[in-house]
């Protein structure tokens, strides 16, 4: 048992806003809460670049593919910087893709819907990095340095991102009769994937509760959703394309109201039944599996490197 | 292979221009000194971030502990004439 | 498009070369994102497609101006296979890693070289594009150097494979140095590059490095190919455009 004194210390250096720093005492549930959590972001950064990657080879102009390759690099370098700090909480990257590999470990469940055209890469930017940046400028403040920093890094860089997603949208809903088309679809397509992306209600998730009191989380699932929708329905309509909710409503107070997500189809999906969370796993496998005896050549290298040294 | 780590981490200092501190940014993996630079530069100065990097290898690193932060750190808070506002100037007195 | 080509001159098709190299093998390198080896050198390849897609943009782009009636996104969008005028080396697939690099790696050190020559070029735009990529493909070659030794030096299951991968692709090398009319006239014009000089220094320093890296430099190829700076290309050639021109000839009042 943890005993108590520490624990109202750790409590009241939070509610300070101190920042927990990888050797300070923690408890248990504490770095178990952030192994999780951040990894799961870190695979979802990486799994994330997936769909995209799909669009590179047709990419439909040499401003587009600098833009998508550019993108694509950012997430996974993301990826990167998220799993360097979930490594100071002293589990190895190694360890982190091995639950992935082993379903242990989950990614956002948002990935797992396929991009059969061009607009869902205006879509993915506009709302899956939409609504990931909601979610990470509220964790930018979040209690544990090394994640508040990686955090602040990734906001830094993301800003473009949906930008570009909205801009490959508007361009395309002015477009030809078949790109708004295109264009309403992809809208259509990822438009409750990404209000799935905050997680349950409230009353239904498990976690919050702990982790708002520990500083993790800075704000509530339903309220980082209703920010995403807020901002995002005037963003719809600019660019002439339709809500894909015809209960949406606009209620005095500015706010949003829309129907309720399709909880089925959430719980479905990230229990691994998803259009694509089989292929999106062997993707990540097999990269991983091909690549070896590409590390184990360069990891014999670097050895006889710091031999020479010594 | 004992363990499939994607190689060492090494922690990264980024100078952002001549004269300026070195600044932790972050941390890469790979698997020797000239890889850990090349990963580095590109991970961490792709928008222009700095103009020079430091690398150490994560395990080469001294770093206090926090059970030391009362016998290291608090000694020197009662030490206020180590500042120059500590000490009184008479009125008046210039570029001192 | 087809036949405005016949009447193209020889700096606009030495541009072409130059742009279309860059721009095939930044189409390969994409390919390959997410599904690097370890998540470090999956980014670090990208940063190199990247910069070869950012190359062909600027050669294209001063094509067009000399041109004057097409936009650099016609010639990289817009044009028949046997148009595009990039060596064959660059077509081949990713087929592993080895391969990746082996290609990258015979290519850094014939860019390098090429764009050393042509910085002294008497086309100022030319000279002036050379001087910008020297800097970053002063920086690939570096990276594929390395990839030589630890692949060459690693293991011994990484040694065969790159010396395979290195056997494999050997057969597209000559195609560098092949000098037609158009290499010969650039040449006279002082704004082209002398490709019999590259060569020697080429296989200088490929040696220098495949020795370091205990690796074998391959027997020369037997007999010469149909090569690609004249329109000629692999089988693998069409795919790439298949993929390439995909939007833009699906939907070709399109804008995007």
């Amino acid at each position: 048992m943890e005993n108590q004194k520490r624990l109202d210390e750790f409590q009241a250096k939070i509610d300070a806003g101190i920042k927990i720093e990888p050797k300070d005492w923690m408890p248990d549930k504490y770095r178990q809460t952030l192994v999780r959590q951040m990894s799961q972001h870190a695979h979802s950064e990486v799994i994330g670049m997936q769909p995209e990657a799909n669009w590179l080879t047709r990419a439909p102009s040499l401003r587009a593919k600098k833009i998508l390759m550019a993108k694509i690099q950012d997430e996974g370098g993301h990826g990167l910087y998220l799993y360097c700090a979930a490594e100071t909480l002293g589990v190895s990257r190694d360890q982190y893709i091995q639950w992935l590999h082993e379903g242990k470990s989950k990614y956002a469940s948002v990935f797992n819907y396929p991009s059969p055209t061009w607009a869902d890469m205006g879509a993915i930017g506009w709302l899956v990095d939409g609504a990931a940046i909601v979610n990470q400028v509220s964790l930018q403040r979040t209690s544990y340095g090394p994640y508040a920093r990686a955090m602040v890094r990734i906001c830094k860089e993301e800003s473009f991102h949906q930008r570009q997603g909205y801009e490959i949208m508007a361009e395309m809903a002015k477009g030809t009769p078949e790109q708004k088309e295109m264009a309403q679809e992809a809208l259509n397509r990822w438009w409750w994937p990404s209000l799935m992306m905050f997680g349950p209600h409230d009353k239904e998730s498990s976690n919050s509760g702990q982790s708002m009191k520990w500083g993790i989380k800075l704000e509530s699932n339903d309220d980082l959703r209703q920010q995403f929708i807020d901002k995002t329905i005037p963003q719809v309509e600019l660019i002439g394309l339709e809500v894909p909710d015809k209960n949406a409503k606009l209620m005095p107070n500015g706010s949003y109201k829309t129907s309720d997500i399709d909880w089925d189809e959430f719980w479905n999906v990230i229990k691994g039944n998803g259009p694509c969370n089989s292929q999106r796993l062997k993707h990540h496998k097999k990269a991983h599996d091909d690549g070896a005896w590409v590390r184990a050549a360069a990891e014999a290298y670097g050895k006889k490197q710091m031999e020479l040294v010594d | 292979m004992s363990t499939d780590n994607q190689g060492p981490v090494w922690e990264v200092f980024i100078q952002t221009k001549a004269g300026k501190p070195y600044r932790h940014v972050g941390a890469v993996h790979a698997y020797d000194k000239e890889m850990a630079m090349e990963n580095a530069r590109d991970l961490y100065t792709r928008r222009s971030e700095g103009t020079a990097i430091w690398l150490v290898k994560a395990e080469d690193i001294v770093a206090s502990q926090p059970e030391d932060m009362g016998a290291f750190f608090e000694p020197s808070n009662d030490k206020p004439y180590r500042h120059p506002t500590f000490y009184v100037m008479p009125e008046g007195a210039k570029h001192i | 498009m087809r036949n405005t080509l016949n009447k193209m001159n020889h700096l606009q098709k030495y541009c072409l070369r130059i742009a279309d190299n860059s721009w095939i093998l930044g189409n390969r390198l994409g390919e390959y994102s997410s599904k690097g080896p370890f998540l470090e050198e999956d980014l670090a390849i990208t940063n190199v497609g990247l910069d070869h897609v950012g190359l062909s943009e600027a050669v294209y782009k001063y094509v067009a101006e000399l041109d004057g009636t097409k936009s650099a996104d016609d010639y990289a969008f817009r044009r028949a296979e046997h148009e595009y005028f990039n060596i064959q080396l660059v077509e081949y697939p990713n087929e592993d890693f080895a391969y990746i690099m082996a290609r990258q790696f015979l290519f850094d050190v014939y860019q390098f070289l090429f764009l050393e020559a042509l910085v002294d070029s008497k086309d100022n735009t030319l000279a002036a594009l050379a001087k910008k990529s020297l800097k970053e493909v002063t920086y690939h070659i570096r990276r594929s150097t390395q990839w030589m030794y630890r692949l060459g030096d690693g293991t011994e299951e990484s040694h065969f494979k790159i010396q395979g991968a290195l056997n494999e692709l050997w057969m597209y090398k000559d195609e560098m140095f092949f000098m037609d009319e158009t290499d010969e006239e650039m040449m006279k014009a002082g704004i082209g590059v002398d490709l019999n000089v590259l060569k020697t220094k080429w296989e200088d320093k490929v040696t220098e490095v495949l020795t370091k890296a205990t690796l074998t430099v391959p027997e020369n190829p037997l007999f010469s190919l149909q090569y690609g700076k004249n329109g000629h290309h692999t089988d693998f050639m069409g795919y790439i455009l298949l993929d390439l021109q995909y939007l833009n000839s699906k939907y070709p009042d399109a804008k995007w």
